[in-house]
């Protein structure tokens, strides 16, 4: 049978090191969710099933056996049987929306019974799978139009679908996989024009009613403009390697900047984007004339990308204002750039002084106060990281950070070493969607990206994303497990 | 088919990992390490401070009565961050009061200057001192009012109506108290008079906390670690005072009616046996919700109730001041006990003439204070400032003389613990260089040797004065507290202050003294039973003379020493000896004989009338 035939090999080929981390990340997650979900007042055993921290020990004990069950199966099984397993989730989650019941706006917990499950978090790995499957056939070139299309097309549905139930922060994970199509081939000024246009249109919508330094301009339309200018040059440095034409645009672009600012700080206060303005239309000149001068395609692609910057930043600004208030705040509120309903910030203020108050070594197992006593919310879920910092201080939270950080550099590693293009893209996958969880989660909660709610990996309670992330993870090492097969 | 190109590609991805994982370490540090501010603010979210008020210690009299205690009241207290949605009307008629108090009470709570430790998030006090019955009604109701809370506190009471100013009283902190000693929050109570502030260290104790969790929607967790940190309030001390309750209500009894004051001292211990201030008020209307009504009401009185005479009050001492005299000159050697001074109705030296009432004459010194002669002690006072001999100027022996005053306890606070005693006046050279220009002379200040003139005394000092005789030479500094629970009392309550007389000098003014009683102008002190030494003073004034007397008892061993004055009283023998007289009785025997009750009685009733014009 061929469940049987590989399993001796299985053990030793294991990669141990990320069976390691999995578990100390699951312990230190654990000792996080007591943290949170403790009571005060009931006290209480930290074991009883009827608090969430014993609940999370079955999650977890769960979580151990899908794990070992995961690795009991062909690698090839999950190659050979991608496509329908994506078929078959793609099915579960456009049927969510019909089956789900209204939880806070959000369609997607499917109710079977006492259990409940949220079918997005399945998603992921099945994606990854398709995604894989599709990128490894033979002839396969992401720089094919067609080819490139198809595979977005097989995020962006899942993607879609998930949007539909009102999910925005788990929909926006799937952006993740773009990250694994620059591994795989995509160019790099791609992911970074799509970056960019993220990083603008956040920062420009986050920070438009906050006047700079006392000016009229806006801290958004300044960052905004000055990150256009910043990333032209740094274009223009990667790609044309001229640097001297690097700190003109700099020096000159930058400089402008600066006294003007001080001259509208000190002298005659006037709204210096324009002037901001005028300094990128200089540079898109210059790089048009150095393009004509010494017929330097690149310098054209580069210009043309600064004016696209402009264009795209000013017509989601200009769409943006003529847009009604109330639609403006749905806006926000769906990019997870208002969740406050006690005030600007409340939450995120919260969990800054959870984190704040923890100093260097917390407060001890147990002993959070803002965690326990509800100022953060959603404490033991998406803002389970304030009772890492409270608790653990500078040092457990740093480490926490380090031993994700070490995931992540072993996940490159080892889908790195995958002989075939299926483990590899599937291994990128994995690693793009964990550092996006932790990038997203952690930025948030330290207050330096929007809101978006999505589970940090092993630490937030719930079995969904707990089995969800296992599955993720051990499929992937399963696979890797196999990569010795070629040589036999 | 390996792209060698692409697989450089995974350094990138690894740096981006890298550098968000950095930057999140480097925002951990600024947040956990740089700045302590987060974890003062967590503790402001998640700690409600329940203070809790020790019983403020009982005060009793030298032989153990209990003359103040506590009582159960209640303040309402309100949190303002979570009074909402409540019933103003309701809360209103619950309370009894009016819509306006409310208002008012709330922007008063919130003004920052009248309440500085103002906080939206801690109990502020709203109403204090309800009584048990008011409080059982709103109690009922209490649910209905969120942010509404109800503080046990305890009030004073007085089982006696004496030594109101003895006691003094307490009150609500001012913003002025909060900001010297950060003990009180708004709505504490603080002594505010008398004893009750002197000791309010020794009274208050030290309030407890109880430090409970308090979650987001301000619902209590329990406490903190499970109360390792909470404090337990260490109850006041209990004090007990010199005073005889009984010799004070006397007194009291014997100056209704009158200006002045009476105060006792027991020699050998320097302890306050009475204190009356008239007139006085009873402690009990100084107590809960009416005593700011009733405060105010006093300190309007023309006759000012609320200041206390026996310390605050500056007197002429009259002749009960020649006893000072006669000190100094004999330890000074102008006069032997048997120096004899003429007298013709006064002392008369060129055109000055002091008057004198008619006795023998020329009379030594043990007569003279008998007879209160003016005639001597300005004599007396004559011979030492001109002495050349002995002192280079005028200005030297005037300063030897105030050095002899001030060595009795005159001029200068004698450090009695009570808040606002005032120290007196007892001039010195340099005063008369400037009053005089320069140009005076023995003659010129002649008056202080009859204790009239620049001279000012409390009444504290002339007992004291009394006292020092009584003991020959010293006296210890009188106090009105004899012990405090589980404290020493102050060492200098203990010390012998010696005058720069001696002791020999002091037994000839005793037996002054003792002549005055028996044959001159104390007669009527004169009893069976022990015997008394005594001076009178008829102090000039403006309007009609004080009344004064100064006068220890017994002869040997004196119990007690008493400075009696009557403002306006006439005659030194009118009011003071009399009433003097009665009060050594009753301290002496314990009680008055059935004549000496009908005797104070009839003073009790006299009334001296002091028109309308403010004192």
């Amino acid at each position: 049978m061929a469940v049987n035939r590989g399993n001796p090999g299985v053990w030793y080929s294991l990669d141990w090191m990320t069976i390691l981390i999995y578990m100390a990340l699951l312990a230190l997650g654990w000792m996080s969710v007591c943290g949170a979900s403790y009571d005060f007042s009931q006290g209480g055993d930290i074991f009883s099933f009827s608090s969430r921290s014993g609940m999370q020990i079955v999650w977890i004990g769960t979580s151990l056996l899908l794990g070992a069950i995961v690795l009991l199966f062909d690698e090839r099984v999950f190659d050979s049987l991608s496509y329908i397993i994506y078929i078959i989730l793609l099915g579960l989650l456009a049927a969510t929306p019909f089956l789900a019941p209204d939880i806070k706006g959000s369609h997607s917990w499917i109710k079977i019974g006492s259990f409940s499950f949220q079918s997005a978090e399945f998603a992921k790995f099945a994606t990854a799978l398709a995604v894989a499957k599709f990128m490894s056939t033979y002839g396969y070139s992401i720089n094919r139009w067609r080819d490139f299309i198809i595979t977005v097309l097989l995020v962006l549905v899942p993607m879609g679908l998930i949007i539909a139930q009102r999910e925005m922060g788990s929909a926006l994970v799937y952006l993740a996989f773009f990250l694994m199509f620059y591994r795989e081939g995509m160019p790099g000024s791609v992911l970074f024009a799509g970056v960019s246009a993220v990083v603008y249109f956040v920062v420009g919508v986050r920070y438009s009613d906050e006047p700079l330094w006392e000016t009229p301009a806006s801290v958004g339309a300044f960052s905004v403009l000055l990150l256009i200018l910043i990333f032209t040059a740094g274009m223009v440095r990667v790609y044309c390697k001229e640097k001297k034409t690097v700190w003109r645009l700099l020096g000159y672009g930058g400089g402008t900047t600066l006294l003007a600012l001080l001259l509208s700080k000190f002298v005659l206060p006037f709204d210096i984007t324009w002037v901001q303005l005028a300094v990128l239309l200089g540079a898109i000149l210059y790089l048009l004339y150095l393009w004509l001068g010494g017929r330097v395609k690149r310098y054209a692609y580069i210009a043309s990308f600064a004016a696209l910057s402009m264009v795209f930043f000013y017509s989601t600004d200009f769409l943006l204002s003529r847009m009604e208030p109330h639609q403006q705040v749905r806006i926000q509120v769906l990019l997870g750039l208002k969740d406050d309903p006690r005030g600007t910030g409340y939450n995120v203020n919260q969990a800054k002084i959870a984190i704040g108050s923890g100093g260097l070594g917390g407060k001890g197992f147990l002993n959070g106060t803002q965690t326990k006593l509800k100022y953060v919310p959603e404490q033991d879920t998406d803002f389970i990281f304030c009772t890492v910092g409270e608790e653990e201080g500078f040092i457990g939270s740093a480490g926490v950070l380090l031993l994700f950080l070490m995931l992540i550099l072993r996940l490159i590693h080892v889908a790195e070493r995958q002989p075939y293009t299926f483990g590899r893209v599937y291994g990128y996958s994995v690693m793009s969607i964990f550092l996006f969880h932790v990038f997203i989660n952690v930025g948030m909660v330290l207050g330096l990206t929007p809101v978006i709610g999505i589970p940090l990996p092993f630490f937030s309670y719930g079995g969904s994303s707990l089995w969800g992330f296992t599955l993720l993870l051990f499929i992937f090492l399963r696979i890797d497990a196999g990569r010795n097969r070629l040589k036999r | 088919m390996v792209n060698y190109d692409l697989e450089k590609r995974r350094f990138v991805i690894g740096g981006v990992a890298a550098a968000i994982i950095l930057i999140y370490i480097v925002r951990l540090f600024t947040l956990q390490i740089m700045s302590d501010d987060y974890k003062k603010n967590a503790d402001s979210n998640a700690f409600l401070k329940k203070i809790q008020f020790p019983a403020r210690g009982a005060i009793s009299d030298r032989r153990g009565k209990l003359l103040v205690y506590n009582q159960p009241a209640y303040d309402i207290m309100v949190v303002m961050s979570e009074q909402w949605g409540v019933d103003t009307l309701d809360l209103c008629a619950s309370l009894g009061i009016t819509e306006e108090f409310y208002k008012k009470r709330m922007a008063e709570i919130k003004d920052p200057l009248r309440n500085p430790g103002y906080s939206r998030h801690t109990q502020q006090l709203f109403m204090s001192q309800l009584s048990a019955e008011e409080f059982s009604t709103f109690q009922e109701k209490l649910f209905r009012f969120p942010g509404f809370y109800i503080q046990k506190r305890s009030i004073r009471q007085y089982n006696y109506p004496y030594a109101a100013h003895i006691l003094g009283d307490v009150g609500e902190v001012s913003p002025t108290d909060i900001e010297k000693d950060d003990y009180y929050q708004g709505g504490d109570y603080i002594g505010k008079l008398g004893v009750e502030r002197y000791y309010e260290k020794q009274l208050r104790g030290e309030k407890g906390v109880e430090i409970l969790l308090r979650d987001v929607h301000g619902r209590i967790k329990g406490n903190y670690q499970e109360g390792r940190f909470d404090r337990d309030p260490i109850p006041g001390k209990n004090l007990t005072l010199t005073i005889d309750l009984e010799l004070q209500a006397l007194g009291e009894r014997l100056m209704e009616g009158k200006l002045g004051s009476i105060v006792a001292i027991e020699p050998a211990t320097g302890e306050i046996l009475c204190m009356v201030s008239a007139p006085t008020y009873d402690p009990r209307i100084m107590v809960g919700r009416q005593r700011g009504k009733n405060h105010l009401r006093l300190s309007r009185d023309p006759m000012k109730p609320l200041l206390n005479r026996a310390i605050m009050g500056r007197y002429p001492p009259g002749s009960t001041f020649k006893t000072s005299q006669a000190l100094t000159f004999l330890q000074e050697g102008i006069i032997t006990p048997s120096t004899a001074f003429p007298c013709s109705h006064g002392f008369n030296y060129g055109r000055l003439h002091v008057g004198c009432h008619g006795h023998a004459s020329p009379t030594p010194l043990i007569p003279a204070i008998g007879t209160s002669c003016n005639g001597y002690f300005c004599w007396g006072l004559h011979y030492m400032f001109s002495n050349r001999k002995k002192y280079k100027t005028t200005q030297e022996a005037m300063n030897v003389w105030k050095d002899y005053m001030v060595s009795m306890g005159f001029g200068y606070k004698l450090g009695v613990d009570l808040p606002g005693e005032v120290r007196g006046f007892i001039p010195n050279a340099d005063y008369y260089d400037e009053h005089y220009r320069g140009a005076w002379k023995g003659l010129t200040v002649i008056s202080i040797s009859i204790g009239q003139g620049e001279v000012d005394l409390t009444p504290l000092q002339i007992a004291n004065l009394g006292a020092t005789i009584a003991n020959r030479g010293y006296y210890l500094t009188p106090h009105i507290v004899k012990e405090i629970q589980d404290e020493p009392l102050d060492t200098t309550f203990t010390r012998k202050h010696y005058t720069r007389v001696d002791r020999r000098n002091y037994e000839v003014v005793v037996q002054g003294m003792r002549r005055a009683v028996e044959q001159g102008t104390c007669r009527s002190a004169n009893n069976a039973w022990y015997a008394v030494c005594g001076k009178t003073g008829t102090a000039q004034n403006r309007g009609h003379d004080h009344s004064a007397f100064l006068g220890f008892a017994p002869m040997e061993n004196p119990q007690i020493a008493i400075a009696v004055y009557v403002e306006n009283g006439g005659w030194g023998a009118d009011y003071g000896v009399p009433l003097g007289a009665l009060m050594m009785e009753q301290y002496i025997r314990g009680k008055l004989s059935p004549e000496s009750e009908k005797k104070a009685e009839m003073f009790q009733n006299k009334r001296i009338s002091y028109g309308s014009q403010s004192r």
